[in-house]
């Protein structure tokens, strides 16, 4: 949360060439289950049932429960004070909460960003850092080490950059004195650019990582040929390099869209979600850590969070592992 | 250094081009660390001084009074000691559980193979909050008298190893079977043809190739497992049982009129993940693209 930064199987869109004879060609079973004795098969079972019952448990039947509490009201306290209200949490949701639209639109405005500014400019790094060039370990590192430390204080140490006394920013341009302040966390039409800018700093660096690896993978005969051809280098990579990096892209795209709605840890630090930068994973937690407890309204926003996310997930999954069964 | 650009000349493009794609990489660079080296800078000036001169001057002297002052007066060892309960177990666990069902699916043709694999790794991409409402009233369900400080597992290591466990599991799982598909099917069948049990398979032939995917998640692992925020957040409620990076923001409200002693306490904090990152950077990057480049 990650921040647990949006870990995704990149694996799956390059099948290693290794993996193409144990795939399964047919539905030809293997040796292997013919062998098996009954205590194998009672050991295989435990292999696989003890993380998967785990696993189900906590996420899954979470996730289901939460579907299901966000046709309640319940204040948490007894059972018996759960009562079924239909869709009435999602219709005041949908037309009577001042916070849920905003949210809705600062995750999309967050997607967007991630996805104009640092997403490009990740690749546009490393296509340079592809070039062979000395120092290519140092400048890598300065660009992903905010990748590596904690979300939680990447938002302590943006908030010494922003704070309104003694932040870098004002004390450069001379906005530290009173009635000169610029409030870069507490004024809601500034905070949210402010985060975001502390979010692409971060992202640009994760981006630089994925397309690095993707590069590496791109046919070096290609662009030689390319060469030969007289194309120079933009139109090289326009149209011979870009293209190969598709898998990379969709990966690219996953990832930043999960980023976009797991979005927490910078903004709670900040200021916790209030005026101006709130987020949908912010009104759920608010909803739990706050001082009212309104779990099924806050199911509510989950579930929102959840469609949303299914959405981007199962076509994702479905094309990486059909993908799969191919290779 | 021109000579040996010359005697390479046909290999190295234009040289002007080179030297300003590293002064632009040098800039880009700089302009990149600065929010760190501007903490870093912050952290090592007295409060008095700072709040004399103001934070953009020349600082008379350099101290690392406000790390000491932040690592006594916080009690951060206390705090690097709650995460590693937590951590520790954690990464153990996962790597075991993950590995086992990678086993599992990559090894043998059952029909619930596919299934499984989607289910642990759609899992993992789901943003935490949509589980947090239910998970934190189970946690509060379940009662662990003796077993835990809270008799709870709300509120205890355990809970916080447990949902870390089946969250990253889900990770873990779809890049080792992967990697354990790519292992030649002859080695496990041979085995298996001498009698070999499934668990000798597994503990003896398949996880002993998986060493370098392992390391590569186990480093992975550790610094976001450390990097926790949300988790411990919401299902930890004492002050003292929380992990560093949650427990750095109740410090910060307590010493939030000392900003440069708070840049003090956010660099410690980050201080471990760093020495993992440059320890096993090879390791940690291949994690992240696991497969993109064959491991």
């Amino acid at each position: 949360m990650t921040a647990t930064p949006a870990k995704v199987p990149e694996t799956a869109d390059e099948p290693t060439p290794g993996s193409a004879p144990t795939a399964k060609p047919a539905k030809v079973p293997h040796g292997h289950q013919r062998l098996l004795t009954r205590r194998d098969r009672l050991t295989l079972g435990l292999m696989a049932g003890v993380p998967t019952i785990l696993h189900v448990a906590l996420v899954w039947l979470t996730a289901l429960a939460s579907i299901a509490l966000a046709f309640t009201t319940w204040d948490g306290i007894g059972f018996d004070s759960i009562r079924w209200v239909g869709l009435q949490n999602f219709r005041e949701l949908f037309t009577n909460n001042p916070q849920f639209w905003p949210a809705v639109e600062h995750n999309v405005i967050w997607f967007v960003v991630l996805i104009v500014l640092p997403t490009p400019f990740g690749l546009f790094l490393a296509v340079q850092l592809d070039k062979k060039i000395r120092f290519s370990r140092v400048y890598q590192t300065a660009f992903f080490l905010p990748v590596v430390v904690s979300m939680a204080v990447i938002g302590f140490v943006w908030q010494l950059v922003y704070n309104p006394d003694t932040g870098l920013i004002n004390s450069l341009i001379g906005a530290n004195k009173p009635g000169h302040y610029i409030d870069w966390i507490g004024d809601p039409d500034l905070n949210l650019w402010a985060i975001l800018v502390a979010a692409s700093w971060r992202h640009a660096g994760y981006m630089m990582i994925l397309y690095l690896a993707g590069l590496k993978s791109v046919d070096p005969a290609l662009r030689e040929a390319s060469a030969l051809d007289g194309a120079n280098e933009w139109q090289t990579f326009k149209n011979v390099v870009f293209p190969t990096l598709r898998p990379t892209n969709t990966v690219v795209l996953v990832v930043t869209i999960i980023e976009a709605l797991r979005a927490f840890d910078l903004v709670f630090v900040f200021n916790k979600g209030a005026q101006g930068t709130e987020l949908l994973s912010i009104l759920v937690t608010n909803n739990i850590i706050g001082e009212s407890s309104r779990i099924g309204y806050g199911s509510a926003i989950a579930v929102v969070l959840l469609v949303i996310s299914l959405a981007v997930i199962i076509p994702y999954l479905i094309a990486t592992f059909r993908k799969e069964r191919r290779a | 250094m021109s000579t040996v650009v010359g005697a390479h000349k046909q290999r190295t493009p234009i040289r002007p081009a080179r030297v300003l794609l590293h002064t632009f990489l040098v800039l880009t660079a700089l302009a990149w660390l600065a929010p760190l080296l501007w903490a870093l800078l912050a952290a090592m000036r007295p409060y008095g001084e700072t709040s004399e001169k103001g934070y953009v001057s020349w600082p008379d002297k350099l101290t690392f009074d406000n790390f000491t002052n932040a690592f006594t007066q916080s009690d951060m060892l206390h705090y690097f000691g709650t995460t590693l309960i937590v951590a520790v177990p954690a990464v153990l666990l996962t790597l075991v559980l993950s590995s086992m069902v990678a086993f599992y699916v990559s090894r043998f043709d059952f029909r619930v193979n596919l299934a499984l694999l989607l289910v642990f790794t759609a899992g993992n991409l789901l943003p935490q909050q949509v589980i947090i409402t239910p998970l934190y009233r189970l946690y509060l369900l379940i009662d662990l008298p003796g077993i835990t400080m809270s008799g709870k597992l709300y509120d205890s290591a355990l809970g916080l190893v447990l949902i870390h466990v089946a969250f990253q599991s889900g990770f873990c799982a779809f890049v080792l079977s992967n990697y354990m598909r790519s292992l030649p099917h002859e080695l496990t069948e041979a085995a298996l043809v001498d009698g070999a049990s499934v668990w000798r398979l597994y503990w003896q032939i398949v996880l002993p190739l998986c060493k370098p995917a392992m390391a590569a998640l186990a480093t992975l692992l550790s610094i976001w497992i450390y990097n926790d925020f949300f988790w411990a957040i919401v299902l930890i409620s004492t002050g003292e049982n929380m992990p560093i990076t949650s427990a750095l923001n109740n410090l910060s409200g307590q010493y939030f009129t000392d900003p440069n002693l708070v840049a003090a306490g956010a660099l410690l904090t980050a201080i471990p993940t760093l020495i993992v990152y440059f320890v096993l950077q090879r390791q940690f990057v291949s994690g992240l693209t696991l497969g993109a480049n064959k491991g």
